[in-house]
């Protein structure tokens, strides 16, 4: 809660004299892993939505009494650390792995071929990460959806495809926004998935700001950086509140 | 790696449907396809996905490795369940971890509730602000919270330890009770609150007696969810923690020199763990919406013998 107190201390140097030459030197030493992050998680979000959707349409739609047992089971991998998770996808993504080492011995891969340490790798284990932030706010939304609405429009002779275009696509809309906020803003943030899965041409944003606090102790260095992130997803976040509201995401984030 | 189904064939039949044809838009066996057989099949799919990781460190918790990295299967045992306190580092890691996540939620379910109460019922100068700021707090990513939150301890001269992981968990599971508890009191009857003044209870008892328990569900389950948070923090606690190390900090250490197969245990008590205080608050609600039921139609029936006789 004394989160928005934070930002003003946040230029604090170790010395406070307004050095904001941090800045300049951040973007300068930085911006392409910015760039980087920015576009993993474009990647992972766009993937997401489109895996997710499906399902928590179907779920929202024709999952009956069952329902709940559904959204439990899209929960489960929250009872299992993080952390844990992810290093057992680096264990499944081995060089001789459960993934790879069938797929190699059939000749199906080439031997030398590997996922740990690919962009590949990274993108995958984030995507895994967040799907469930992904499929709860969309479920969220297409379970509010008045199921009279979509018999309405097949009475009115419109095909399948044309209901969900015109009817169900344009009222889930809201949480599909939500489920882009709640999986594109921490993947940006995130590097455990890339310090795990990834190799040294995968660091994103957060590793650099990681290192720089905990490794280097170049507390003004690094705290700029952070506060460039944070600077630019409040922006989008701003908008994205002053335009469609809270409600969504605080809602699929309850739900989850 | 997109396995969304596809099926032009389906959509292109549907859309040109003839318009004239005024009967019933027949049930094509396509659209049956789509929702008896594809998209079942994909959530399936889908849900596997999602445990996959799961099974694999269950499986992998009964495993006796030859080496020092778990990651070929040898031989089934229980050898790491019966020396699950070997690692003296990950045990003290594991004991830090439920201590803070203890009283994270202790603190958080406090805070949390009358934070939610309040704006769930009041409008008052900054409620705006307020519910902007919960929304901050969940929508930005970790890494922004924990780098803060370090500036921040450092710039106060707070030694990290203890008391910074604990302070930072409470923060930022506070948000997540508020939400849980705001959606449960906008939903409550204001009416009961009323009646029970009326009927001469003081402002506490009404609190104690008719708002807590009608608010409880939300509170329980913002109290689950910020003990789950807790314990699965790694990257603001990874900021704020000094020289200590929670239970995911050990087990990222670790990575490097290879996973023991306690970690992979312990994991597993905790998923069983959770599963069972999720399922017997199901069955906890689920027994008093039952009773709920019961006693409406008692007291209907009592009504209706009055109303006859």
């Amino acid at each position: 809660m004394f989160y928005t107190s934070l930002q003003s201390g946040f230029i604090g140097d170790f010395r406070f004299n307004w050095h904001f030459a941090n800045y300049p030197n951040a973007i300068k030493l930085y911006g392409y892993i910015y760039v980087r992050s920015l576009a993993y998680a474009g990647v992972v979000t766009v993937l997401a939505l489109v895996l997710a959707y499906p399902v928590a349409y179907w779920i929202a739609f024709y999952g009956g009494r069952r329902k709940s047992v559904f959204l439990f089971l899209l929960l489960l991998p929250f009872f299992v650390s993080f952390i844990i998770r992810t290093v057992q996808w680096q264990f499944l993504l081995k060089d001789d792995g459960l993934i790879l080492g069938p797929l190699k011995r059939i000749g199906i891969l080439p031997d030398n071929y590997h996922v740990l340490g690919t962009s590949i790798a990274v993108i995958a284990g984030i995507t895994y990460n967040f799907l469930p932030f992904t499929a709860l706010p969309l479920y969220v939304a297409l379970e509010r959806i008045d199921k009279r609405l979509v018999e309405a429009g097949k009475d009115l002779y419109a095909s399948r495809f044309t209901t969900f275009r015109k009817v169900v696509w344009p009222l889930a809309l809201p949480g599909v926004f939500a489920a882009f906020l709640l999986t594109f803003v921490p993947a940006v943030g995130d590097y455990v998935n890339a310090s795990i899965l990834g190799g040294p041409g995968n660091t994103m944003i957060g590793n650099v700001i990681q290192s720089t606090f905990l490794t280097n102790f170049d507390y003004p260095i690094a705290a700029a950086m952070s506060f460039i992130l944070m600077a630019a997803l409040l922006v989008g976040a701003t908008i994205y509140a002053r335009v469609l509201g809270t409600e969504d995401v605080t809602a699929g984030a309850a739900a989850g | 790696m997109s396995m969304r189904p596809e099926n032009p064939g389906a959509i292109a039949q549907s859309v040109g449907q003839p318009f004239g044809d005024l009967t019933p838009p027949p049930k094509t066996p396509s659209n049956k396809r789509w929702t008896r057989f594809i998209l079942p099949t994909y959530t399936t799919l889908f849900i596997l996905y999602l445990v996959i990781p799961i099974a694999v460190m269950i499986i992998f918790a009964f495993n006796t490795p030859a080496g020092r990295y778990n990651i070929k299967w040898e031989h089934a045992s229980l050898d790491a369940w019966r020396n699950l306190f070997s690692f003296p580092d990950l045990s003290t890691s594991l004991k830090l971890t439920l201590e803070v996540a203890f009283l994270a939620t202790i603190f958080a379910t406090i805070l949390g509730t009358f934070i939610g109460l309040a704006l769930g019922r009041y409008r008052f100068r900054g409620a705006g602000a307020m519910n902007f700021v919960i929304f901050l707090a969940i929508a930005s990513p970790e890494i922004v919270l924990g780098s803060s939150m370090l500036t921040m301890f450092v710039n106060a001269r707070v030694p990290q330890g203890f008391i910074t992981i604990l302070l930072a968990h409470v923060m930022f599971c506070v948000s997540f009770v508020a939400i849980t508890v705001r959606a449960r009191v906008s939903g409550m009857d204001r009416a009961l609150e009323e009646a029970a003044g009326d009927l001469g209870a003081d402002p506490r008892t009404t609190f104690f007696k008719v708002t807590l328990p009608l608010i409880l569900p939300g509170v329980i389950a913002g109290a689950l969810l910020a003990f789950a948070l807790s314990i699965d923090d790694y990257v603001i606690t990874n900021f704020v923690a000094g020289s200590k190390t929670t239970f995911p900090l050990w087990v990222f250490g670790a990575t490097r020199q290879g996973i023991p197969v306690q970690v992979n245990v312990m994991g597993t008590l905790l998923f069983a763990f959770g599963i069972l205080i999720v399922v017997a608050q199901l069955m906890a609600s689920r027994m008093r919406a039952r009773g709920d039921q019961k006693r409406l139609a008692q007291d209907k029936a009592r009504l209706a013998a009055a109303q006859t006789s």
